[in-house]
C-alpha cells in the first residue's frame, strides 16, 4: 500500500524535473565534482600562481594515473558493495615482487634475459594472486569484504616489509631498476607520459566492460539487489570473484606505474593511499551500498583529490595539514552524497 | 451503541509536485467502530491514512479530534494524541526483545531524569499488554523468532501501550495464516469493545465485510461510496472501485482439449523438514494450482524446484531431461522461470529502472562475442516489446525506477522479465499478492497467455477462489505433502480447505 503514495510523486517528478532550480539541479549533476574542481582550481590560481603552468599541470597529470587505475579497481568492487581495503598491500607486495625480479643488484630474473618481461608478469601476477584470495574469501568462505580485505591488507603489507628486508641490503628497498622500466612510469612520447596511455587503456577497457556487456550488468544488478539477481540466474559468485580479481589486477598495474614513478620497489608503496583510493571514487559518486558508478565518475573523483593535493602542496603545508585538510573535504563529499540521495527520494 | 463520532475529518485534498491525489475525502469516526477502507493502490487510501497519522501535511480539510482541531506536525503528535498505525511492513527492531520493541520510545526509569532504565516495571508492563493481545511468549523474547502474526500482535499491544484510541491496520492479514487471521480478528473484536475506532484497509473484501460496521470505497482519490455493511456487497464494492462492472473477477479461460507433452515431472522428492515424498507432472498448456495454508510446504517446493534450496533425495526432469544439479542458472537453461512470493527482496532491483529490470534474466542472451557486449538496439527493443505486452503503466521505462511503481505493476516488471526469457515452466508463488483488482485481472490475462502458448504454469496461491478461477487442476499441500488432487470439474472450495486444515487439526486435537 506504500505504493500508493509513491506512485503519484514518481510519475510526477517527470514532470516537474525542468522546474528544478539551478542550484538543485548542478547539485544533483554526475559533473558536480567538475564543476568543484574547477573552482577549486580558480581559487587556488589566485592564492599560487603557480598551479596554472604546464609544469604543475603535467605533474598533476602524472600523480593521477596510477591512482586513477587502482581507483578503477576499486570501482568494480564498490559496484558489487563490496570493498577493497587491500589495495595498498597489492601496490606494495606487487612493488617488492616486480623490482626484485628487475633490480641490478642480482634480481632473481636477470639470467633470463628479459628481466623487464619477468618483473612485469610478476607485478600482475601478485595482484591477481591476492584479488583471487580475497574473492575466493568472500564468495566461497562467505565472509564480508571488509574483514577479508582487512586482513589481506595487513598479511600482504608485513609479508612485503619482511621480504624486502630480508632480500635487500638496506632492507628497505630495490633499487636500479632497468631503465626501460623506469620509462613506463616516467617517460613521455612527445610531452604525453605512456603513463597516460597505460591508465588510458585500462580506463577504456573498465568503461566498456560496466556499461556495455553482460558481465558489467552483473555487477550492477548484484549490487542492487544480490538475491534477485542470483534468482535470475545471474552467476552472482563467479561474478564478485572476478570484481576482486580485477582490483587486484588494477593493484597490479598500478603498482607499475607507482614503481616506475618512484624508481625503487619499496614494500612501503601506497601505505598511505588507501582514503584517496576508496574516497575518489566516492567523491565521484560511486555508491559504498552498490549498484551505482562510473569509470567516468571515479576519473573526476581523482582528478578532484588529485588537484587538491597539488594545491594544498603548493601552499606549503605540512603533510599534517593536507591530511586533515583531505580528509575534510573527502567527509564533505560524503556529506553531499547523502544530501543528493535525499533529494533523488523526493523525486 | 452508536456513540457519536469523536473524529471527523471533512474536505482533504493532497496533491504530490502539482497532482492532486486526494480530493475532498472525509469520514467520521465513533468509539468501537471498525471502517473498512477499500479502494485500487493508488486510490488514495494510504495518503489518506499518513496525514491522519502525521506523516504528510494535508493541502486543504479539516481534521477535529473530541472536536478540537487535530493538525498533526507528525507521526509522533500523532501518537500523543492517541493514533496509531499497524503497518503492512511490520515496524519492529527484530534484533531487540519485544519488551524493549514496546517501550523504545520511552523506557521507565529507575530514577527520573537518569539514563537507568526500570527492567523490571518493563517487563510487569510488557507482560500486562501481551495478554491484553492475548500472546503468551516472555518480555525478552527477540522479536527475530516470533511469527509474522505474533509480530504483529506485538504491535498492537506497542499501540495499546500507547493509550491509542484510533488503530489503522493496512493490509494486515498478508503474510498470515489462517489461524493467525482468525486470531486476528479475535483481537480487533476485543479491541472493539474497548471504544477503540479501528479504521481496516485491505484488498480482501471478504475480510472487510465480515470485520467492518461501515466500508468507504476510493477510487483515483474520490470516496466514491460510503454504506454500512447490511448495505455493502462485495460485487457493488468492486464495481465501485473499479468504476466498472467486472462481471467476472477472472478472464475466461478454454481449458484446453488436449494436453502438451510433460514440460515439469517431479518424483519422490524429499527433504527433510520441507517437503515429503512429493511427485507430479505438469503438461504443455496446464495451469496446475497449489493450495495450501502457509507453512504447507508450498514456497519450499517451488523454491527447491527453481535450485534455489537443498534436496535430499527425488528426480527432477524439466522438459524431458533430468536436471541433476538444480541452480537457479541450470533451471532456466531448461526452459523454467520462478516468480518468488517477495517480490521487493527477490524480485526486483527497486532501484533500478524497468529496463534493467525486465532485462536482467536475459542479458546472456543479447552478449555478442567473447566479451559478451550487449546488442543495446535488440535489447532494447526487445524490453520495450514486453513492457507492452504486460502493460506495464510508465511513460519511460528507461528512466522510471521500479520503486516508484505501484504494486501492480511492479509485479509487471517481475513478470515481464521472465516473459522475455521466454519459459516452458512458469512457478508462480503468489503472484496477485498486494496488488490491486485491476492488476489481479491483468495478471490472470497473462497467465492465460502463457497457457495457451503452450507453457506449463504452477500456480501457488493462498485464495482458493483464485485458484479455482484460474487452474485446469488443484493439488493441496500440507505439512510437505500433496494430500489431494482436484480436477477442474470437482473443484469444491470446502473440500479444498478440509483437505488443507485436515491434518493441522488431527494435530492439535
Amino acid at each position: 500500500m506504500s505504493s500508493t503514495q509513491s506512485i503519484t510523486p514518481g510519475s510526477a517528478a517527470e514532470a516537474t524535473r525542468p522546474q528544478r532550480s539551478f542550484a538543485v539541479r548542478l547539485l544533483m549533476s554526475e559533473y558536480l565534482v567538475l564543476v568543484l574542481t574547477a573552482i577549486y582550481f580558480l581559487v587556488m590560481w589566485a592564492l599560487v600562481p603557480s598551479i596554472a603552468t604546464a609544469d604543475t599541470l603535467l605533474d598533476i597529470l602524472a600523480a593521477m594515473m596510477p591512482l586513477l587505475v587502482v581507483a578503477i579497481g576499486q570501482t568494480f568492487v564498490l559496484i558489487v558493495a563490496g570493498i577493497d581495503l587491500a589495495a595498498p598491500s597489492i601496490l606494495a607486495a606487487a612493488s617488492v615482487a616486480g623490482a626484485s625480479m628487475m633490480t641490478g643488484e642480482g634480481g632473481f630474473a636477470l639470467f633470463t634475459g628479459v628481466p623487464i618481461g619477468v618483473g612485469i608478469l610478476a607485478f600482475v601476477g601478485v595482484g591477481l594472486l591476492i584479488g583471487l584470495l580475497n574473492g575466493v574469501c568472500v564468495t566461497r568462505l562467505g565472509m564480508p569484504p571488509f574483514i577479508v580485505t582487512l586482513t589481506t591488507m595487513m598479511f600482504f603489507s608485513g609479508f612485503a616489509l619482511f621480504y624486502t628486508s630480508a632480500l635487500t641490503d638496506d632492507g628497505s628497498s630495490f633499487g636500479d631498476l632497468p631503465s626501460a622500466f623506469v620509462a613506463i612510469g616516467q617517460g613521455t612520447w612527445h610531452g604525453v607520459p605512456y603513463s597516460l596511455a597505460l591508465a588510458g587503456a585500462v580506463m577504456l577497457v573498465a568503461h566498456l566492460t560496466l556499461s556495455r556487456t553482460v558481465f558489467g550488468s552483473w555487477l550492477y544488478a548484484i549490487g542492487r539487489n544480490p538475491r534477485a539477481a542470483a534468482i535470475s540466474g545471474v552467476p552472482v559468485r563467479r561474478a564478485v570473484l572476478w570484481a576482486f580479481v580485477i582490483s587486484g589486477l588494477c593493484g597490479g598495474i598500478a603498482s607499475i606505474i607507482y614503481t616506475g614513478r618512484l624508481e625503487t620497489g619499496t614494500p612501503v608503496l601506497g601505505q598511505r593511499i588507501l582514503l584517496d583510493i576508496v574516497g575518489s571514487a566516492v567523491i565521484g559518486g560511486v555508491s559504498l551500498f552498490g549498484g551505482k558508478g562510473r569509470v567516468t565518475w571515479t576519473l573526476y573523483g581523482v582528478l578532484f583529490l588529485s588537484v587538491v593535493d597539488k594545491g594544498l602542496q603548493l601552499l606549503g603545508l605540512d603533510l599534517a595539514s593536507v591530511f586533515a585538510i583531505k580528509g575534510l573535504v573527502i567527509l564533505s563529499a560524503a556529506v553531499l552524497d547523502a544530501v543528493r540521495h535525499r533529494l533523488t527520494l523526493r523525486g | 451503541m452508536t456513540a457519536a463520532p469523536f473524529f471527523e475529518a471533512s474536505g482533504l485534498c493532497k496533491s504530490f509536485f502539482g497532482v492532486q491525489v486526494l480530493h475532498g475525502m472525509g469520514f467520521t469516526l465513533r468509539p468501537g467502530q471498525v471502517l473498512g477502507l477499500v479502494g485500487e493502490n493508488g486510490s488514495g487510501k494510504s495518503t489518506t491514512m499518513n496525514i491522519l497519522g502525521g506523516v504528510l501535511p494535508m493541502d486543504a480539510g479539516r481534521m477535529t479530534l473530541d472536536g478540537a482541531d487535530y493538525h498533526p506536525r507528525g507521526p509522533r503528535e500523532a501518537e500523543a494524541r492517541g493514533i496509531a498505525f499497524i503497518h503492512q511492513e511490520l515496524n519492529l527492531f527484530r534484533n531487540l526483545s519485544v519488551a524493549e520493541n514496546l517501550f523504545i520510545t520511552g523506557f521507565p526509569k529507575r530514577i527520573k531524569g537518569l539514563p537507568f532504565i526500570d527492567r523490571g516495571r518493563v517487563a510487569a508492563r510488557t507482560q500486562e499488554l501481551l495478554k491484553a493481545v492475548d500472546l503468551d511468549i516472555a518480555p525478552n523474547t527477540p522479536v527475530s523468532r516470533l511469527s509474522q502474526g505474533e509480530r504483529q500482535l506485538v504491535e498492537i499491544a506497542k499501540a495499546l501501550g500507547a493509550n491509542a484510541r484510533i488503530m489503522i491496520f493496512d493490509e494486515p492479514t498478508t503474510s498470515l495464516t489462517t489461524r493467525e487471521t482468525d486470531r486476528l480478528f479475535d483481537i480487533i473484536g476485543r479491541l472493539q469493545r474497548q471504544g477503540i475506532a479501528i479504521i481496516y484497509i485491505s484488498h480482501i473484501l471478504g475480510d472487510v465485510m465480515r470485520l467492518c460496521d461501515d466500508i468507504v470505497v476510493l477510487r483515483d482519490g474520490h470516496k466514491v461510496g460510503q454504506a454500512a455493511r447490511a448495505d455493502m456487497t462485495i460485487e457493488k464494492m468492486i464495481t465501485l472501485m473499479v468504476g466498472r462492472t467486472i462481471d467476472q473477477m477472472f478472464p475466461p479461460r478454454e481449458p484446453p482439449v488436449t494436453l502438451g507433452a510433460p514440460v515439469l515431472e517431479v518424483r519422490g522428492l524429499n527433504q527433510r523438514g520441507m517437503v515429503k515424498d512429493i511427485g507430479f507432472t505438469l503438461r504443455a498448456g496446464e495451469v496446475l494450482g497449489i493450495s495450501g495454508l502457509m507453512g504447507a510446504g508450498r514456497s519450499e517446493l517451488a523454491r527447491i524446484l527453481f535450485g534455489m534450496d537443498p534436496h535430499e533425495s527425488g528426480d527432477i526432469r524439466i522438459g524431458g531431461t533430468q536436471v541433476r544439479e538444480l541452480s537457479p542458472a541450470a533451471c532456466m537453461d531448461h526452459g523454467m522461470a520462478f516468480l518468488t512470493e517477495d517480490r521487493r527482496a527477490e524480485g526486483l532491483m527497486m532501484e533500478a529502472s524497468i529496463a534493467d529490470n525486465i532485462a536482467l534474466a536475459s542479458l546472456p542472451k543479447f552478449g555478442r562475442s567473447w566479451a559478451g557486449f550487449i546488442e543495446r538496439t535488440r535489447l532494447g527493443d526487445e524490453v520495450q516489446r514486453i513492457s507492452g505486452a504486460v502493460r506495464i503503466n510508465a511513460r519511460d521505462i528507461q528512466r522510471t525506477l521500479v520503486k516508484n511503481l505501484s504494486g501492480g505493476n511492479q509485479q509487471k516488471a517481475v513478470i515481464g522479465k521472465w516473459l522475455l526469457h521466454e519459459p516452458r515452466v512458469f512457478i508462480l508463488d503468489e503472484p496477485t499478492r498486494g496488488i490491486d483488482v485491476g492488476a489481479k485481472y491483468e495478471v490472470y490475462k497473462i497467465i492465460n497467455q502463457l497457457a495457451a502458448d503452450g507453457a506449463g504454469v504452477l500456480f501457488i496461491s493462498s485464495e482458493i477462489e483464485e485458484l479455482t478461477g484460474m487452474c485446469d487442476r488443484i493439488m493441496v499441500m500440507a505439512q510437505g505433502e500433496i494430500r489431494a488432487e482436484f480436477p477442474r470439474a470437482g473443484f469444491d472450495r470446502e473440500a479444498i480447505l478440509r483437505a488443507a486444515m485436515w491434518h493441522g487439526m488431527k494435530e492439535t486435537a
